[in-house]
């Protein structure tokens, strides 16, 4: 008979913390939690302390209190006796707008710059190392204060006034100034909205047509040409409803009054000149990535769709891009947050950003610069976040699927 | 064991908080230098010259604050700071005055604790356009391009004005002079709207500055001075008194031409010996030397002299005194007694 001792058991001791190497790991993380803890309550207790000591506190009191000041773009109703937090939310809005067409324009620049660098054609696939270089490795706030310096180049509206004037519109509908480009606005009569919903409908049966035909060439094998049904969709319907309903939406020309041009659309020079930078700089990095992502796609690919009979057009837009998406979207992800987080620096052409409203005129006119400085960083992270969300889900949508 | 953590921090805390909030002037005297926040360049005002030395009329208040605290008025460190910075770099220590054509209003000196010391150049805030748009009168800018220098009260005048008037405007917020220099003369705004002195002093550097006027209307009133952070009264008593000091130099006749003479001993008129030093003990309540006043007149000169020598009619910037003459002359400018 023998008795099975149990295996010794090891007493802990405080030294094990250290000597025994399940134990270390814990110790360091532990210490390093510590210090960390003791120094940021280290600095907040400094700031308190020094609130405190120049009698001054965090109050957000100041965000209802009218602002007094004037923006030059807004995108809801807005004067000088709108509160702080009105001309927060239009310099959010100015940020998102500028965001959201640098975004757009800077991915269709990119993939084009990046495809056109792979050309076999040495002019162009040289024409677009050239710009990819050029504008990736120029700070963006230099390339911001370079394309405004050429917009303020424009004619100014004074130079389109008297008899004989300096400057002309273009078609007679287009000022280009250095304000500002004016064009044509529509104006809304009644019963366009008749013709509006017409033109959205129009839009489904062009959406609905188009994937009926794709079901067609993959059940059946039919190709049916998409082009023509979808051209005659989008005009007929609604030019024949906008003519039933008695031409309900006419056209407001900008016209030279006073100091500047009145009526229409007017698209100002800050907005141009941010979004423009922003576009085309931001254009070189996705260029980059557009230029990565197809290269990652295995050379057997397009030759295996070449010996299909494809023509190189349709190798590319069916076999290549599809796949060069997975390398792509992380990446360019990014590059949309660099957008947002570069709009920043639209007050160097005296664009209305969140940067430009809260943080710089409400702040300077309160003298709130930490409550408005904090609320920067909370706008920039939502904003962050959720267009990172958004753009994982595209990811998730475009990745390998996995069955 | 966390809590002792952030109590002993926040003892620790709490000392260098003291610490940091010890006298200016000690600060000063110890870094042997004066940190003085002036404009990013207006002429006139304040502004490097071709050597690369600060000039003018805001930096004549630094120089002489330097040469009565340190006695050199050269050992002055110049920290440019634009409308928006300035608030910030002055509260947060980085500057220990500032002399930066500011507004001294309610909100500025009670909410945003700070102390205006007095008032250097009484301004108001006007209108330049080019000549050829035939403007005679701001009232007559409806629809116009303004611009104007972001983060000052300029931008909160513009708005009461145009809104008072009923007409409107397309602001253009510019952070710098010099770019709203360059963008206006590039005709990207009709007006360029700030203190008239500004205006002045821009218009002093324009290739042909006959091509733009001035208009008539002053639409607010902006006393500009210099001003500290609240909790030192010292370190604001010698910038007031150092500013006062120059003010009553010229009212008495203290020019830097013959305060070597006048300081030298003690003369008739006991006024003129206070604050020179050669009587009482002013210097020593100040917590300075005696002869603390004669550095700081003998660094740029007195009032009307710095008034002459920077933005006076024998410049470019060519500004009449004005509101800006001694009290004694129909003007503003006033200081109340060395006694």
């Amino acid at each position: 008979m023998s008795t099975l001792s149990d295996p010794p058991r090891e007493s802990f001791q405080l030294s094990m913390l250290l000597s025994d190497t399940r134990y270390r790991g814990y110790t360091f993380q532990f210490i390093a939690l510590i210090i960390l803890v003791a120094s940021v309550a280290y600095l907040m207790s400094n700031l308190f302390a020094n609130l405190a000591a120049a009698g001054l506190n965090i109050s957000y009191e100041f965000l209802g209190d009218p602002s007094g000041y004037d923006v030059n773009q807004t995108l809801i109703p807005y004067t000088s006796q709108s509160t702080h937090l009105t001309a927060a939310w239009v310099g959010i809005l100015n940020t998102l707008l500028v965001a959201f067409m640098a975004c757009l324009t800077a991915t269709i620049l990119g993939v084009i710059a990046g495809v056109l660098r792979l050309s076999k054609n040495w002019l162009v696939s040289k024409l677009m190392s050239v710009y990819v270089e050029a504008f990736r490795n120029v700070p963006v706030l230099i390339w911001i204060l370079i394309i405004n310096t050429l917009v303020v180049l424009l004619p100014s509206p004074r130079a389109y006034r008297g008899a004989e004037p300096e400057a002309e519109m273009l078609f007679g509908m287009f000022a280009l100034t250095n304000r500002g480009v004016y064009m044509p606005a529509p104006v809304w009569g009644s019963g366009s909205l008749v013709v509006v919903f017409t033109f959205l409908a129009s839009l489904v049966a062009i959406f609905m047509f188009r994937g009926w035909a794709t079901k067609q060439l993959y059940d059946k094998g039919q190709d049916i040409n998409k082009l023509w049904p979808t051209l005659v969709l989008f005009f007929v319907p609604t030019i024949l409803i906008y003519f039933i309903m008695g031409s309900p939406i006419g056209i407001e020309y900008p016209e030279l009054k006073g100091f500047n041009f009145q009526g229409g659309l007017e698209v100002q020079r800050p907005l141009i000149a941010l979004w423009l930078a922003l576009s085309i700089y931001t254009g070189a990095f996705i260029a980059e990535n557009v230029r990565a992502g197809i290269q990652a796609i295995s050379k057997g690919q397009t030759e295996a769709a070449a010996s299909l009979g494809l023509r190189p057009n349709r190798i590319m837009n069916l076999v290549v891009l599809p796949q060069a998406l997975r390398v792509i979207i992380p990446p360019l992800i990014s590059q949309f947050l660099n957008i947002t987080k570069n709009s920043s620096l639209a007050i160097a052409v005296g664009y209305a950003d969140i940067t430009a409203t809260l943080g710089g005129i409400t702040l300077n006119q309160t003298g709130r610069a930490i409550e408005c400085v904090l609320l920067l960083m909370l706008f920039y992270l939502i904003i962050s976040l959720g267009i990172s969300a958004i753009m994982n889900v595209y990811n998730a949508s475009v990745a390998l699927k996995e069955r | 064991m966390k809590k002792s953590v952030l109590l002993g921090a926040m003892t620790v805390a709490g000392l260098a908080a003291g610490v940091a909030s010890a006298a200016t002037v000690d600060d000063i005297k110890a870094r042997g230098a004066l940190n003085c926040g002036v404009t990013t360049g207006l002429v006139g005002f304040a502004a490097p010259n071709a050597e690369g030395v600060w000039e003018g009329f805001d930096v004549g208040v630094c120089r002489a604050v330097a040469a009565a605290v340190l006695g050199d008025p050269m050992a002055v460190e110049f920290v440019p700071t634009t409308g928006k910075t300035r608030f910030t770099a002055l509260a947060s220590g980085e500057i220990d005055m500032l002399a930066r054509n500011t507004t001294w209003t309610f909100s500025r000196d009670v909410d945003l604790k700070f102390t205006f010391l007095g008032v250097n150049y009484y301004d108001g805030q006007g209108f330049m356009v080019p000549k050829e748009l035939g403007v005679s009168s701001a009232t007559e800018l409806d629809g116009a391009t303004v611009c104007i220098q972001t983060g000052t009260t300029t931008e909160l005048n513009l708005a009461d004005f145009f809104r008072s008037n009923g007409i409107s405007y397309n602001p253009l917020p510019i952070e710098t002079n010099a770019e709203a220099q360059q963008q206006y003369l590039a005709g990207a705004c009709d007006v360029y709207t700030t203190d008239a002195s500004g205006l002045a002093a821009t218009r002093a550097t324009f290739e042909d500055p006959s091509a733009h006027v001035v208009l008539p209307e002053i639409v607010s009133k902006e006393p500009l001075g210099p001003l500290v952070r609240h909790g030192d009264d010292a370190w604001g008593d010698i910038v007031r008194w150092t500013l006062n000091a120059l003010i009553t130099a010229e009212e008495l006749g203290v020019s830097s031409e013959n305060i070597g003479e006048l300081s030298a001993a003690a003369g008739n008129n006991p006024e003129v010996n206070r604050l020179l030093g050669t009587e009482g003990n002013l210097g020593e309540m100040l917590g300075l030397d005696a002869n603390w006043a004669v550095n700081a007149i003998s660094a740029g000169g007195n009032y009307g002299e710095l008034f002459e020598d920077n933005i006076g009619e024998s410049t470019a910037i060519g500004l009449a005194r004005g509101l800006n003459a001694q009290w004694k002359d129909g003007g503003l400018i006033y200081s109340p007694p060395f006694r």
